[in-house]
Order: C-alpha cells, then structure tokens, then sequence
C-alpha cells in the first residue's frame, strides 16, 4: 500500500480510431447544444455518469449514536477510489446554498456495491454536519471530490502502532482498522468520548477489542476527566516503540505534539478537523493577499476589498461598486469577509472558493482571494 | 416624456428629504427579510424552471424532427419558441444578474452561464447591469432609453429621420438580439472612427459575438435541420420562427419597462451625489409593471415585476410578486404612482410613445381632423427645411 498518492484509475485502452470518432461525436454533440453542453441535458437523467462532475447519491443514513451518523455513498462512475485514513470534499446543499466540508471515508475498500461511507457527527450549530446528520435522506445527491489527504499508514503495517483520538475523530482511524487489520501488527486504540453512549462505532471496537484485534483503552471524560501526556505514558507504557496517527480536538493535538516533541518520540501523524480561520468579531480587517498577482494589501473593516486592493494598485474587476452587477466576484480562496451592507459573515475554508463580491465586502481576517 | 426636473408639475415634490430617505430603508428592510428567508425553496424553484426548460426544448426539437407533418411542425414550434423564452427572460437574463449566485452553484452562476442569445453574457452583463441598471433612465447616460436609435424623450432635439422610428422599432423588434448584440458592442459609437474601430478592445469585443452568433446559427439553422434529414426545410423554419416569436416577445416585455408613457426619466445632473433613498426614487419612478397571471410573469422572466426588479435587481425572480404588495403599499403611502397594467394596454402605451416622439414635439396632440392639412404641410416643412426653419416652426 502506498502512503499519499491516489490511486489512479486504469485507464482502457481505447483505439485511436474509436477515440477519434468519439471526439468527433462529441463535438458534433456540442453544435447541437451550445451554449449548452451535452452534458448540461444528460445531468438531467444520469447525473452519475461517467466524464460528468463528480457526484454521490447517498444510498442510506444510518444512526450511530445519538448525535452521529453513517451516510453510505454511491460515488459517480469517475470516482477513483481511496486510500484509507483519507477524507473526501463533500458539497452539499443546506438551505439552497452549496456549503463544502471535509469528511474522512470510514468505508471498507472491499465493498462490493462500490459505494464508500463517511461518518458525521453533528457539531452544535453546525450547518452541514446537523444538515447530514438530521435532515438527510436517501436519494439525495451531493457533489464530491477524489479522495485526498496524508493521513494513511505506510506499507508494510508498522509492528507496533498506536491510534489515539478523540469525538468523532475516531473516523479516518476506523477507515484504517476496517481494511487493515487482516495484516499482523500490535495496534492499541486509546479513544476519549463524553460517556460509553457517545463512542461512535463503540460496539464495533469493543468487538475488535474482544476478538483481541487491537487493544482498547477507552476514555469517558466526563467521569474519567482530560487524556494527559503523563496518563498516556502509563496507559501505553511502550509509547516510544510504536508509530502513532492522533485525531480529534485541536487541545489533544496539541498536547500531543508537544509531549511527542519534547519526549523525542518517534513520528506522530496527525489529523485535524478544524481550519485555522479565525474570525476576529466586530470591526476586523486584515491582511488581503491575492495569490495570483502577488499582492498583500492591509484593509480596515469598514473598507470594500475593492477599495482597498484598487489603492494598492491591483488591477480589480469592477462594476457598479454598490453590489447589483456581480461585476467584481471572485473567489474567495480562504478567509473569512463581512457584508459591509449586513454584516453578514461569509467564511471559507482552503479549496472552498467562495464567490463574494469584492466591492460591498470587508476583510473580517486574513483573506486568500484568487486573483 | 420631459424629464422630471424640468416638470411643472414635479411628481417627488412633496417628499422631504427625510421622506426619501425613510423610504429607503424601508425598501432596505424588504430586501433584507428576502435575503433571510431565502433557501430551499427558492434553490428548488429555479432548479425546476431549469429543468423543464431543458425538457420542453429536448422535447420539441424531438417533435420536430418530424416536422414535414404540419402538427408536429406546430407543436415543436410552439414548444421551442417557450423553451427559448423561458431560457432567456426567467433563466438566463436573472441568473446573469446575480440573482442565483447565493446558491454558490458553479452551474447556476452570473459568473459561468451562458445564454442562447446572439450578445455574449459577459458583454450583456456589462451594458445591462452596470449601465443600464446604474444609470436607469438617465437621459444621456442609460442607453436603454432608445437603445441609441431612437427619440425616447421630449428633451431629445427632433430631426425628420426620426419619422422611421417606428419602422426602426418593428425592424429591431424582429432582430432584437443581434441589435442587442450591437448595442452593447456599442457599434454606432465604435465603427464611427478609425480609432474605435481599431482599438484591440472592441476588436475582440466583436470577434466574440461574431463567433457566437456563428455557433448559434450553426445550431438553429444547420445542425438540428440536418439532423432532421428530409424534415430539413420545416425544421429551419420553426427554428426561425422560435427565434422571432422571441425576439417579438422579448421586445415588448422590455418596452414595457421603462417606455410606457407616464415613466419618468431623469437630467443627466440630477444623479450626482444621489443618496441611496434618491437611488431607490428614482427606480421606483423609472419602471413599469404588467399585471396578469403567473404564467405571464413566469413567461416575462418576471420583468412584469420591473419596478421590484430594478429596486432589487438580484433578489430571485420567484421573490417578487411576493414583495410586490409591500411596494405597492409603499407607493401609495408615499403619494407615488405605482405604473402598473396588463401587457396589451403597456404595449400599447409604449407604441404610442415611440409614434408621438417620431414627430416633432406636441404635434400628434395639436393634430385635429379639422386642422389636419395645415398640420401635415407644417411637418413636411420640417422635414424638408433646414433646422432654422424646424426651429422656428416648433416654437410657433
Ligand atoms: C480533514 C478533515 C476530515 C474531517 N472528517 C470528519 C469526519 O469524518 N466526521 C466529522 O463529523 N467531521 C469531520 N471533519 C469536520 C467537518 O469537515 C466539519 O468541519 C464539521 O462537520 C462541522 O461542519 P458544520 O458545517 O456542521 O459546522 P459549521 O457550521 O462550519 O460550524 C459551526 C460551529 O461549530 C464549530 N466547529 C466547526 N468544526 C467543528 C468540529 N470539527 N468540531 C467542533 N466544532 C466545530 C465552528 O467553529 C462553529 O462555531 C473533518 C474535517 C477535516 C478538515
Ligand atoms: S462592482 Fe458591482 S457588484 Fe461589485
């Protein structure tokens, strides 16, 4: 198994000739439906197809625990497959707009229907993660990315290895533990919930643990309080022999690169789920880059994106500049901007590319936008 | 139409200053309960325009490869002339003013669509959205107004070739996208110096809607005849129908708009320093509705909700004949006339005006059965004199 790169997708050798007369066809197609493509007419009945956007169908969504879910994805024709411990770009549309968040694949490589999971865990006021959790229901399509990320384990399996994580980031170490435990290796699993109820995919591990497949350290914080460098060290008392992947909340990370580091421990992969954006509340500003051409210009918050990058001399597309002709959108690559007319928040995390208009939005922190 | 500011009888008049204002947030406040309420349903609804659109126009050009049977020619005809409207007034000319780009749908975006129309989107964009809806009519500055072609306001100085303006406005409504096309090339103003017609901009400008044209005929004239093999002829003739019938409706919608008589149009000078409240004002007396069904508003790209339209160019279409009574509302709280009729009566309208300013000033309403003859040989005066002579004879 490799470690990061994706797998490609065999590709059929097709003669030159069919090649050539397909082109052909499908160029005589495009005559027909431009502006259009023909695509834009076969979305309407196969929008799995293969050479189309890629797509997911969600085949069903199944309770995990009483704030987690399991969505099994059939994934269009075009989907190449995943490493797993890998995440996937889901895009989905909450309240009519497309929202995009990443979510690691928790399904088994083997499966034969060819559909992959993801496992969601519903975030307090999360917008995507209640939307996929609660509100979702068979049938419903959402749009996909390939697979990516780095989060994987290298071939051969280390002999020793250790899992630790936390909430819902026990699920790209599930997408490991389901396609690789066949292969003989001493994994350990220290996994922290609230209680026994919140520990997604708990009866599948403790079966595991059971069978003697990997060994289970579970936490409950409410009764049990925080992991610490030292608890660790007397719950895994061979830490320093064995390779360790960690997912979950951004404060055990933390501590955990940190004791890592200081103890001069071996490797630590780690897995985060939240971005750094920050949004910095009331009156912001920040720093605009725009990564095409270079630039990086300061803004205050009560000044358009427009205005401020227009006086530091980046040439701007433009229009009305009171926010009806959408003349001067661009993507909005990371950052978050406010809505000098509302002050309406938009964020977007990397690969996002957020269509805002430059001319009635503000920096509301250090912006990225694709210019 | 004289310009407001030069009207006796000044229809703003009796609003303060603080009035104006008021009336703007409260047009601001609507805006906003939109924008809040905005969500599935309304994704849902121009999804499903889209939808059937691309059904209805699979689904005739389908009838009509068996267009040499005479029903099937009508039906494909009829079908395909709605399906080409529907593309270009509720969905194409909506999505390109934004009104859909809070989905964040890549495929339903001001920035990535593209219409079945002879004026590339990001030219239309450009002459539509930021001129047009900028400057709306501002005498001089919203082209709009007479497209260049034409004599739209009193304001404007009479000339005899003025006579064929009604023929101009028939012959542009047949051609209406590719005078469309050519309007917002800007070519009266481009091709008139060696300069213009040089300058690279315009050159490529040019060159983009000559190929759009090309592949729009390709399609409608060529490809999906020849697809029709001996249904070759009936199928160019329905696709050139389909394209007319269009052209004809678009036109008269859009006259609709801003031309009936009683639509006030505004001094050049009168926009400078224009508050928001002014802004709002101003749009507000600039437009006209048509009344009628939801199948005439749905089929009018909802621009028989112009006046909501042009104070909210890129709230969704589906949301304005939801506000629409609290604008009416707030006319009428305000003391404003709210332009609103069916579309035979603003066609009308709208044709009466293009007839009355195609001559010279106060000529149509002087003209009695009695006083004919002197009337005709006055305006053949005109327009064999000199402006001397059109001069004098106006102002007697
Ligand atoms: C590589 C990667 C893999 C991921 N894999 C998974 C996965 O397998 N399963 C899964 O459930 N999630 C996963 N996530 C997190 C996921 O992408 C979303 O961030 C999460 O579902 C919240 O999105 P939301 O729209 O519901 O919340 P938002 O509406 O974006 O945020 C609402 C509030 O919740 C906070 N918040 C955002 N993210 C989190 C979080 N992760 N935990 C706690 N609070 C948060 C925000 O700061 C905000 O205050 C992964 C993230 C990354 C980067
Ligand atoms: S310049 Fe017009 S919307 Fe921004």
């Amino acid at each position: 198994m490799s470690t990061t790169v994706k797998p490609s997708r065999p590709t059929r050798p097709v003669r030159p000739v069919l090649a050539a007369l397909r082109d052909r066809a499908v160029r005589l197609a495009e005559l027909a439906t431009t502006p259009l493509l023909p695509a834009d007419y076969l979305d309407l009945v196969h929008p799995l197809r293969s050479g189309t956007d890629l797509r997911g169908r969600v085949e069903s969504v199944t309770r995990e625990t009483a704030d987690a879910a399991t969505l099994v994805i059939r994934p269009g024709a075009d989907w190449a497959g995943h490493v797993p411990g890998q995440y996937v770009r889901v895009g989905v549309d909450v309240d009519g707009v497309r929202q995009w968040r990443t979510y690691s694949i928790t399904s088994e490589l083997a499966r034969a229907d060819r559909c992959i999971s993801i496992t969601v865990k519903a975030v307090p006021g999360g917008v995507v993660s209640t939307h996929l959790v609660h509100r979702t229901r068979p049938g419903t399509l959402v749009h996909l990315d390939q697979a990516t990320g780095e989060f994987v384990l290298p071939a051969p399996l280390p002999a020793k290895t250790l899992f630790v994580t936390a909430g819902s980031g026990i699920t790209p170490v599930m997408g490991m533990l389901r396609n690789h435990l066949a292969e003989p290796s001493d994994v350990v699993v220290v996994h922290s919930s609230p209680t026994p109820d919140d520990v997604v995919f708990g009866a599948e591990l403790r079966a595991l643990a059971a069978s003697g497949a990997i060994r289970l350290v579970e936490r409950h914080t409410r009764t049990d309080g925080h992991l610490d460098a030292a608890l660790l060290t007397e719950l895994v008392p061979d830490l320093a022999e064995r390779s360790a992947w960690a997912c979950g909340p951004l404060p055990l990370l933390d501590l955990l690169e940190e004791h890592w580091a200081t103890a001069g421990l071996g490797t630590l992969h780690v897995e985060r789920f939240r971005t750094g954006v920050v949004v910095t509340g009331e009156g912001e500003g920040g720093t605009v880059s725009f990564g095409r051409t270079g630039t990086a210009v300061e803004a205050d918050g009560a000044t358009s994106i427009l205005d401020a990058a227009e006086s530091a001399g980046v040439l701007m597309p433009s229009g009305c500049r009171m926010g009806i002709c959408f003349g001067c959108v661009l993507p909005l690559r990371e950052g978050a901007v406010r809505d000098l007319r509302n002050g309406e928040l938009t964020v977007a995390a990397p690969g996002d590319g957020v269509l805002v208009q430059t001319c009635i939005s503000a920096a509301a922190g250090a912006c990225d936008i694709d210019h | 139409m004289t310009t407001l500011q030069k009207k006796s009888e000044n229809p703003i008049a009796h609003l303060s200053a603080e009035e104006i204002e008021l009336l703007g947030k409260e047009l601001d406040e609507i805006r906003q309960e939109v924008l809040d309420s905005r969500g599935e349903s309304d994704a849902a609804y121009i999804r499903t325009v889209i939808d059937v659109q691309r059904r209805l126009e699979l689904g005739s050009r389908a009838v009509l490869l068996a267009s040499f049977f005479p029903p099937a020619w009508l039906l494909g005809t009829v079908g395909l002339s709605v399906a080409k409207i529907l593309e270009n007034m509720e969905i194409g000319h909506n999505i390109l003013h934004g009104q859909w780009d809070w989905m964040r749908d890549p495929k339903i975006h001001s920035t990535t669509w593209e219409w079945d129309m002879a004026s590339p989107a990001e030219q239309w964009k450009h002459s539509h959205n930021e001129l047009h809806h900028t400057y709306t009519n501002v005498v001089g500055k919203d082209n709009d107004l007479g497209y260049g072609i034409m004599r739209v306001d009193e304001d404007q100085r009479w000339h005899p070739i003025y006579l064929a303006q009604p023929l101009w406005n028939f012959v542009n409504a047949c051609f209406f996208e590719y005078g469309i096309a050519a309007y917002d090339l800007e070519l009266g103003k481009n091709l008139a110096s060696k300069r213009r017609r040089n300058d690279p901009a315009f050159v490529a400008g040019y060159k983009q809607v000559l190929g759009k044209i090309r592949r729009q005929a390709t399609k409608d004239y060529l490809v999906h005849p020849a697809l029709s093999g001996p249904s070759f002829v009936p199928t160019l003739l329905a696709n050139v129908t389909a394209n007319v019938v269009r052209n004809l409706w678009s036109h008269s919608v859009i006259m609709c708009g801003h031309f009936p008589e009683g639509v006030e149009t505004y001094e050049k000078t009168s926009i400078e320093g224009e508050t928001r409240g002014e802004w709002y004002l101003r749009q507000m007396l600039g437009s006209a509705n048509i009344s009628g069904s939801k199948a005439m508003h749905l089929m009018t790209g909802n621009l028989s909700h112009q006046i909501e339209h042009h104070l909210f160019p890129d709230l969704p279409s589906n949301r304005y004949a939801k506000i629409a009574p609290k604008v009416k509302d707030l006319f009428a709280r305000n003391g404003l006339r709210y332009h609103e009729a069916p579309l035979p009566q603003q066609v009308a309208s709208a044709w009466h005006k293009v007839f009355r300013l195609s001559l010279p000033n106060g000529w149509l309403a002087e003209t009695t059965p009695r006083n004919a003859p002197a009337q005709l040989a006055k305006l053949w005066k005109m327009t064999t004199g000199g402006p001397k002579v059109r001069r004098a004879l106006s102002a007697a």
